[in-house]
C-alpha cells in the first residue's frame, strides 16, 4: 500500500488520522483506473494491428460477437459501485460529518480573508469573547469586542502566523471568510474546505504527527492567491501549552484595548 | 430543394417547424425564469429572521400594491383570451375581426407596462429610513410637494436639508435599541401614511426601494424587468404582424396564421408566468 | 419563414422581387448569408482563430509558471505595450494578467472555441446534410446566431482594453470574487464578460433551437430515428443541453450583472469586509446561489464539448473500419442516458463547499452513473475496431488517438467523482489534467479529425496526408507531454490557479520536483504550438493545392452528406433523397462494394 501511495502515486506525507484512509482510497480507485486502462488499452492495440488493412483487407460486417463487453461494463459499474458504498460514504461520513464533542476537543475559529488566514481560540477560559460584525476589520478579522471581559484572555493569530496544534487531539476548526471565497487546504492533513463569506462552516481533523505545516488557498481569490500561503505547527501538548498561555497573556491580537 | 413543412404541418410529428420552434423556445424560458424562482426561494430561506426594515436583509414582505397586482393580473388574463380570440377569427377568415381583438390585446398590454411602471415608480419614490437613535420606518418623502426619487442620505446632505417631511407608513414596525416593537401609531380608520417632520441630522442612512436596498427588490426587480421585457418584445412583434406585417395574410393566410399562433403561444407563456410572479412576489 | 433558397440560381424563373434576380453580392453572400453551410463555415473559421488565440493566452501564462517573475521573451514587450505597464511592467506578467488570462483562456476555449466549432461549425454544416435537408429549420435565426457569437466574441475581445482589464475571476467567476475583484471601475471586465456571456448563451439557444427542429422535421423519407447517423445523434442531444442548461447560467450572469451595476446583493452575504472596510451591500445573498446555477449550466456544458466530439469520432471510425459500428443503438441510448443524468450531477464540483453526506451522497452516485454511459459509448467504439479493415488515414489517426485520450481524461474524473478522494484532489492540478485530457487531446482531436474528415466535401480537396501526419504525431506527443504530468503535480499536492507556479507553497525546498516539471511543460506547448503550423499550412494550402476528390464522396461513405454533389450547392440536393437503409451499411455480405449509401435503393 505505501509503495502504491508514496512511490508511485507520490502524494505527500499525511499527518491526520483519517488522511491514511483518504489515500488508500485514492488508491484502489486509481489500481481500478489502471486495471481498466490497460486492459482496454490491450485490447484497443491488439485490434488495431490484427485488424489493419493489410492484415485484413476485407472487414466483417458483424465484427465482435461475443457479449464479453456487456460482462466488462457491468463490472466496471459494480466496482464503482462498490468503492461509492464501501469507502467513499462512510468514510465522507466519517471524515466530514461526524464530529467529536466540542468538550473534547480544540476548536478554532479560522478566517480567511485577502490574502491571510487568521486564527482564533477561546483562550483559557474557554469562553469567546464577544463578536460584532460592527467591529470587524482587515486587523481585527474577528470582529472582537475589546469591551467584553472575556475577549481579554482569547488567542488569536493574525495575517499567516503560524498557529498551533497539539498533537493527537481532535482539532475542529470552524472555517469562514471575511471578504471573497478562499479555500482552507491542508495538503498533509487531507482535509479541504471552502472559506465562505457568510458561512462558518467546521471541519475537523486530529493531527497524528509533529511537525510544520502550510494551509494553501485553494480557491482563486484575487491576485494575491498564490501568495496566500498560511502555516500551522503541530506540537506536543506540553509545548502547545507553553504557547497557548503566552498567547493568552498578550492578549487578543486585533482587538484594540485602550 | 425548398424548406419544407415551414406551413403544413409534418405528418407524423402533426406540427409545423415554427411550432416546434416556439415550444422548445419556450421550454429554455421555463428553464430561465425556473433558475430565478429557485433563486427567490433561496433567497427567501435564506433570509434572516427579523421585521424589515430593522433588519436590512430580512424579507419585506406586504409592500407591493396588491389591489394594483390583481388588477394588472386581470389585465394579462384578458389579453391572453383576447389573442385567442385573434387567432380563432383568423381561422373563421375574419380579419377585421382579427385586428379588433389583437388591438384589445395589445392595449392590454401597455395599460400593463404603464401600471407596472407606476408601480415602479412609487418603489422609486418609497424610503426606508434609518435613525441614529436606532430605529427605522418606511414612508415616501415629500419636499415641495413632491416625491423624489433615488435619493439617500448624501442627496440630503448635497441639498443642505434641514429636514424632510415623510410621510409614513401605517401600520409600521419600529426597532429600537432594546429590541423591535411593532408600533401601531394612532391614526383614522383608512389611512394609509401620517405626516412626520425627521430631521436631517437624526438620519442614519436613506434608501429607496431599489435592488441595492435589499435583496427581494432585488428579485423584484429582476424577475418584474425581465417579465416586462418579454412584454415589450410581445408588443413589439404582435404590433408589427398585426398593422405592418398584415399584408402577408393575402398573399399567404395561412403561414399568418401559424404567426399568429406562435406569438399566442408566446404570448400565455407571458401570461403564465406572471400568473406565478404575482402570488410569490405580492402575496406570500 | 421566407428563405434564401428560394432563390437558387438553378432555376431562373421570375420572382416578384427583382433583386432575387442577381448573383447574391459579397456581404449576403458571405457575411449576411442564410445558408447553413456559409454559416458553418463562419463558425469554423471564428471559432479555429478563437482557438489558437486561447491557446496563444495559455503559452504566455505558461511562460509565467516556468519562469516566474521573469520576462516573456518579445510578447512581453509587445504585452506591456498593448495592455500597458501595471499588466505586464518589462514584459513581467502582472497577477492580474495571469488571472485574467486564465479566466478568458477557459472562456474562450470553452465558449468561444470549442462549443462553436463542434456544434456550431460542424453541427451546422453537416446535420442539415446528414438528415437529407435543404437546410436549418429557420435560416435566418442561423444567421442570428452566428452573429450573436460573433458579437459576444467582439465583446470578449474588447474587455482586454477595458480600464483594470478582462474579467480575472476564471471562467467561473465565483462571487463575491467577480463582484469585487475590480471596484475601481464601473464597466469592467466582468461587466463585460457578464454581456458578452449573455450573448454567446442567446446565440446557442438560437442554435439549439434551429438544430432540434430541423432534426426532428426536416429528415427526409425513410430515415426513420434508428436510421440517423450517430452524429447527428450526438448533436440532437447536445442541442437539448444547451437549450436547458443554458438559461440557468443566463438568469444567473443577470444577477452577478445586477450586483455588478446596480449594487444589488444577489450572491454578496451580509457583513463583508476588505481593505476598504465593510463592504457598502445590502447584504443578504448567498455566494453558493452563485455556484449552483453556474454548475447547473457548466456541468452539462462539459457533455456539449464531448459529444458532438463522440459523434465525429464515430462517422470517422465506421468510415475507415468499413463496417458498421457496433452496438449503434445502446450508443444511442448511452448518449440520451448522458444527457439526462447530466443536470443531476453539477454539485460534484462543489463538495467542499460543506455538502453534508445525504446531499453528497446523491451527488456522488449520479456522477458514477453517469460515467457508465461514457463507457458503454467508448466500448461500443472500440469493439467497433474488431473485425473491420482498417484504413490509417489523418482522420482515423485522430479519431483513433481519442479514444484512450478520453480514456484517461475521463477515468482520472473517477477520484474526483468520489467525495473522499477529492477533498485532497479538488482544485488540484490533478483537476486541470483530468478535463484537459478530455478537451484537449479529447475533443480537439476528434474536431481535427472532423476537418480533415469533411474537408473534401466542403472544398473538393484533400488536405496532405503528409503534413497530416505530421501533425497528429508532434500534436499527440506533445499534448502528453504536456496534460500528464499535472497529475503528477496534483497528486503532489500543486494547486491550480498559481499565479507563480506554485513557488510559494513549494518553494521552501519541500519539492522542486514537480515545480521543475513547468519547464518541461512550457517546452511541450511551444513544440505543440509548432505542429499546429502543419496544420495551419496545410489548412489554406490544401485550399489550391491539395489533391482532388474524384468523386463527390470521396471515403466511399454511406450517410447522407455524402451523397450531395461537391462543392454543395445551394439547397444541398436536387430532390429530397430517400433513406432505405441504416447510417453504417459498410461490407454487407454479398453487396457488389464494401458501402451501401443509405439513399440507394436495393
Ligand atoms: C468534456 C469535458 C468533460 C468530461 C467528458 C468530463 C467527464 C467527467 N468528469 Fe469532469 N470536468 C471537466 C470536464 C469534463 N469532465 C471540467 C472542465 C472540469 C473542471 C471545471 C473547473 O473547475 O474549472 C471537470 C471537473 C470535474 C470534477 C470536479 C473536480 C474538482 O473540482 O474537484 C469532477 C468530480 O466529480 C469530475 C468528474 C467527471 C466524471 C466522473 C466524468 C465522467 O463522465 C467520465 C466517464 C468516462 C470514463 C470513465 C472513461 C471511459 C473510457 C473508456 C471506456 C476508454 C478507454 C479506452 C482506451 C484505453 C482505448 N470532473
Ligand atoms: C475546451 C476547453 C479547453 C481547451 C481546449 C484547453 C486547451 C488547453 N489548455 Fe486549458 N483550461 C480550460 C479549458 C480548455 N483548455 C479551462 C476551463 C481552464 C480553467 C480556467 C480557470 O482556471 O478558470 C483551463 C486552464 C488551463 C490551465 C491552468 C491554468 C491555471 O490553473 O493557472 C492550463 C495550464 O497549463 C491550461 C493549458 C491548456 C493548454 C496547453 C491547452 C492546449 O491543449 C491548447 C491546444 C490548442 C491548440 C493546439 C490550438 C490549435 C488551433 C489551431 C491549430 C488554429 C488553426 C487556425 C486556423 C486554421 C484558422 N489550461
Ligand atoms: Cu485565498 Cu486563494
Ligand atoms: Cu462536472
Amino acid at each position: 500500500m505505501d509503495f502504491f501511495k508514496y512511490n508511485i502515486l507520490r502524494l505527500p506525507e499525511v499527518a491526520s488520522a483519517h488522511g491514511d484512509r483518504i489515500d488508500d482510497l485514492i488508491v484502489y480507485v486509481h489500481l481500478l483506473m489502471a486495471a481498466l486502462f490497460v486492459g482496454w488499452l490491450a485490447f484497443f492495440v491488439f485490434a488495431l494491428l490484427k485488424h489493419r488493412r493489410a492484415s485484413n483487407p476485407k472487414a466483417d460486417y458483424v465484427g465482435a460477437r461475443s457479449h464479453f463487453s456487456t460482462y466488462a461494463e457491468v463490472g466496471v459499474a459494480a466496482i464503482e459501485g462498490l468503492l461509492l458504498l464501501g469507502f467513499a460514504v462512510p468514510l465522507w461520513a466519517k471524515a466530514v460529518e461526524k464530529f467529536p464533542e466540542e468538550k473534547d476537543a480544540l476548536v478554532i475559529q479560522v478566517i480567511g480573508q485577502q490574502f491571510a488566514w487568521n486564527a482564533h481560540y477561546a483562550g483559557p477560559d474557554g469562553k469567546w469573547g464577544h463578536q460584532d460584525i460592527k467591529f470587524a476589520s482587515t486587523t481585527n478579522p474577528f470582529g472582537l469586542d475589546a469591551a467584553d471581559p472575556a475577549t481579554k484572555d482569547d488567542v488569536t493569530t493574525l495575517s499567516n502566523e503560524p498557529f498551533l496544534l497539539p498533537v493527537n487531539k481532535e482539532v475542529i476548526c470552524k472555517i469562514s471568510s471575511m471578504d471573497v471565497i478562499h479555500s482552507f487546504k491542508l495538503p498533509v492533513m487531507r482535509v479541504t474546505q471552502d472559506a465562505i463569506p457568510g458561512m462558518s462552516i467546521p471541519v475537523h481533523f486530529k493531527p497524528t504527527k509533529i511537525g510544520d505545516y502550510t494551509i494553501t488557498c485553494a480557491q482563486l481569490c484575487g491576485n494575491g492567491h498564490s501568495k496566500m500561503r498560511g502555516n500551522f505547527k503541530v506540537v506536543d501538548q506540553a509545548a502547545f501549552d507553553k504557547w497557548f498561555a503566552d498567547k493568552a497573556k498578550s492578549g487578543a491580537a486585533g482587538a484594540s484595548f485602550e | 430543394m425548398e424548406i419544407p413543412y415551414t406551413v403544413k404541418p409534418r405528418p407524423d410529428t402533426g406540427l409545423y417547424n415554427a411550432k416546434i420552434g416556439i415550444w422548445l423556445f419556450l421550454a429554455s424560458e421555463v428553464m430561465l425564469f425556473g433558475a430565478l424562482f429557485s433563486a427567490y426561494i433561496l433567497l427567501r430561506v435564506g433570509a434572516p429572521d427579523g421585521f424589515w426594515p430593522d433588519v436590512p436583509t430580512a424579507w419585506p414582505h406586504g409592500l407591493l400594491n396588491v389591489p394594483l397586482g390583481t388588477f394588472n393580473t386581470a389585465v394579462l388574463i384578458t389579453s391572453s383570451m383576447t389573442v385567442m380570440m385573434a387567432w380563432t377569427a383568423l381561422k373563421e377568415n375574419n380579419f377585421a375581426k382579427f385586428r379588433k381583438f389583437m388591438t384589445v390585446t395589445l392595449l392590454c398590454a401597455v395599460l400593463f407596462l404603464c401600471i407596472k411602471g407606476y408601480e415602479y415608480n412609487d418603489k422609486f419614490t418609497h424610503y426606508v429610513i434609518r435613525l441614529k437613535d436606532g430605529s427605522a420606518l418606511t414612508g415616501h418623502l415629500e419636499i415641495n410637494g413632491s416625491s423624489p426619487r433615488f435619493w439617500t442620505e448624501d442627496t440630503l446632505a448635497a441639498k443642505k436639508l434641514e429636514s424632510v417631511e415623510v410621510l409614513q407608513d401605517i401600520p409600521t414596525v419600529l426597532r429600537y435599541p432594546s429590541g423591535f416593537k411593532h408600533e401601531e401609531v394612532a391614526h383614522e380608520p383608512g389611512e394609509h401614511h401620517i405626516k412626520r417632520e425627521i430631521k436631517t441630522a437624526d438620519i442614519q442612512s436613506l434608501r429607496p426601494f431599489v435592488p441595492a436596498t435589499g435583496t427581494f427588490f432585488a428579485v423584484y426587480f429582476t424577475m418584474t424587468f425581465l417579465h416586462a421585457l418579454h412584454i415589450i418584445g410581445g408588443v413589439l412583434v404582435m404590433g408589427y404582424m398585426t398593422f405592418v406585417g398584415g399584408g402577408m395574410w393575402k398573399t399567404e393566410p395561412e403561414r399568418y396564421t401559424n404567426r399568429i399562433e406562435s406569438v399566442g403561444l408566446f404570448w400565455h407563456f407571458v401570461d403564465l408566468v406572471w400568473i406565478f410572479l404575482f402570488p410569490v412576489m405580492y402575496l406570500l | 419563414m421566407q428563405t434564401a433558397t428560394t432563390h437558387a440560381p438553378a432555376h431562373g424563373h421570375d420572382h416578384a422581387h427583382a433583386h432575387e434576380h442577381h448573383e447574391p453580392g459579397f456581404f449576403s453572400k458571405y457575411i449576411f448569408s442564410t445558408d447553413h453551410k456559409v454559416i458553418g463555415i463562419q463558425y469554423g473559421i471564428t471559432s479555429l482563430l478563437f482557438l489558437f488565440f486561447g491557446f496563444s493566452l495559455m503559452m504566455a501564462m505558461r511562460w509565467q509558471l516556468a519562469y516566474p517573475g521573469k520576462a516573456i521573451p518579445v510578447v512581453g514587450e509587445l504585452l506591456r505595450k498593448v495592455l500597458g505597464d501595471e499588466m505586464a511592467s518589462g514584459g513581467v506578467m502582472s497577477a492580474d494578467l495571469y488571472n485574467s488570462f486564465g479566466a478568458m483562456h477557459g472562456t474562450i476555449m470553452v465558449f468561444l472555441a470549442i462549443v462553436p466549432l463542434a456544434f456550431g461549425a460542424f453541427g451546422n454544416y453537416v446535420t442539415p446534410l446528414q438528415v437529407g435537408a435543404p437546410d436549418m429549420a429557420f435560416p435566418r435565426l442561423n444567421m442570428a446566431s452566428y452573429h450573436m457569437y460573433f458579437w459576444g466574441g467582439v465583446i470578449m475581445l474588447a474587455s482586454f482594453f477595458t480600464p483594470g482589464g478582462a474579467a480575472k475571476s476564471g471562467w467561473t467567476s465565483y462571487s463575491p470574487l467577480a463582484t469585487l475583484a475590480d471596484t475601481s471601475n464601473v464597466i469592467n471586465g466582468q461587466t463585460m464578460w457578464l454581456l458578452g456571456m449573455v450573448m454567446l448563451i442567446t446565440s446557442s439557444l438560437l442554435g439549439s433551437v434551429n438544430l432540434i427542429t430541423t432534426i426532428i422535421q426536416l429528415r427526409v423519407k425513410g430515415l426513420t430515428w434508428m436510421r440517423l447517423p450517430f452524429f447527428t445523434w450526438a448533436q440532437f442531444v447536445t442541442s437539448f443541453l444547451l437549450l436547458l442548461a443554458f438559461p440557468p447560467l443566463e438568469a444567473a450572469g443577470l444577477m452577478q450583472l445586477a450586483d455588478n451595476l446596480l449594487k444589488s446583493s444577489f450572491f454578496m452575504p451580509t457583513g463583508l469586509v476588505t481593505s476598504g472596510g465593510i463592504v457598502p451591500v445590502s447584504g443578504g445573498g448567498n455566494p453558493l446561489l452563485w455556484q449552483h446555477l453556474f454548475w447547473f449550466l457548466a456541468h452539462p456544458e462539459v457533455y456539449v464539448l464531448i459529444l458532438p466530439a463522440m459523434g465525429i469520432v464515430s462517422e470517422v471510425i465506421a468510415n475507415n473500419t468499413r463496417k458498421p459500428l457496433w452496438g449503434y443503438k445502446s450508443m444511442v441510448y448511452a448518449s440520451m442516458g448522458l444527457g439526462f443524468v447530466s443536470f443531476i450531477v453539477w454539485a460534484h464540483h462543489m463538495y467542499l463547499t460543506g455538502m453534508g453526506t445525504t446531499i453528497s451522497t446523491f451527488f456522488q452516485t449520479t456522477t458514477m452513473i453517469i460515467s457508465i454511459p461514457s463507457v458503454i459509448i467508448l466500448t461500443s467504439l472500440f469493439i467497433s475496431l474488431w473485425g473491420g479493415s482498417i484504413r490509417f488515414n489523418t482522420p482515423m489517426l485522430f479519431a483513433l488517438a481519442f479514444l484512450p485520450m478520453f480514456g484517461i481524461g475521463g477515468l482520472t474524473g473517477l477520484p474526483l467523482g468520489f467525495n473522499a478522494s477529492d477533498i485532497y484532489l479538488h482544485d488540484s492540478y490533478y483537476v486541470i489534467g483530468h478535463f484537459h485530457y478530455v478537451v484537449a487531446p479529447g475533443t480537439i482531436f476528434a474536431l481535427f479529425a472532423g476537418v480533415y474528415f469533411w474537408y473534401p466535401k466542403i472544398t473538393g480537396r484533400f488536405m496532405s496526408e503528409i503534413l497530416g501526419k505530421i501533425h497528429f504525431f508532434g500534436s499527440f506527443v506533445c499534448m502528453n507531454l504536456i496534460f500528464f504530468p499535472m497529475f503528477i503535480q496534483g497528486l503532489r499536492g500543486m494547486s491550480r490557479r498559481m499565479y507563480d507556479g506554485g513557488s510559494t507553497y513549494f518553494g521552501n525546498g519541500v519539492d522542486p520536483g514537480v515545480l521543475k516539471l513547468n519547464e518541461g511543460i512550457l517546452h511541450a506547448a511551444l513544440a505543440l504550438a509548432f505542429f499546429q503550423l502543419f496544420f495551419i499550412i496545410n489548412f489554406f494550402w490544401s485550399l489550391y493545392g491539395g489533391k482532388k476528390a474524384e468523386s463527390s464522396n470521396p471515403w466511399n461513405a454511406t450517410t447522407l452528406d455524402w451523397a450531395t454533389p461537391t462543392p454543395v450547392p445551394h439547397g444541398n440536393f436536387e430532390t429530397a433523397p430517400t433513406v432505405y437503409r441504416g447510417p453504417y451499411e459498410y461490407s454487407v455480405p454479398g453487396a457488389a462494394r464494401d458501402f451501401i449509401p443509405q439513399d440507394q435503393k436495393d
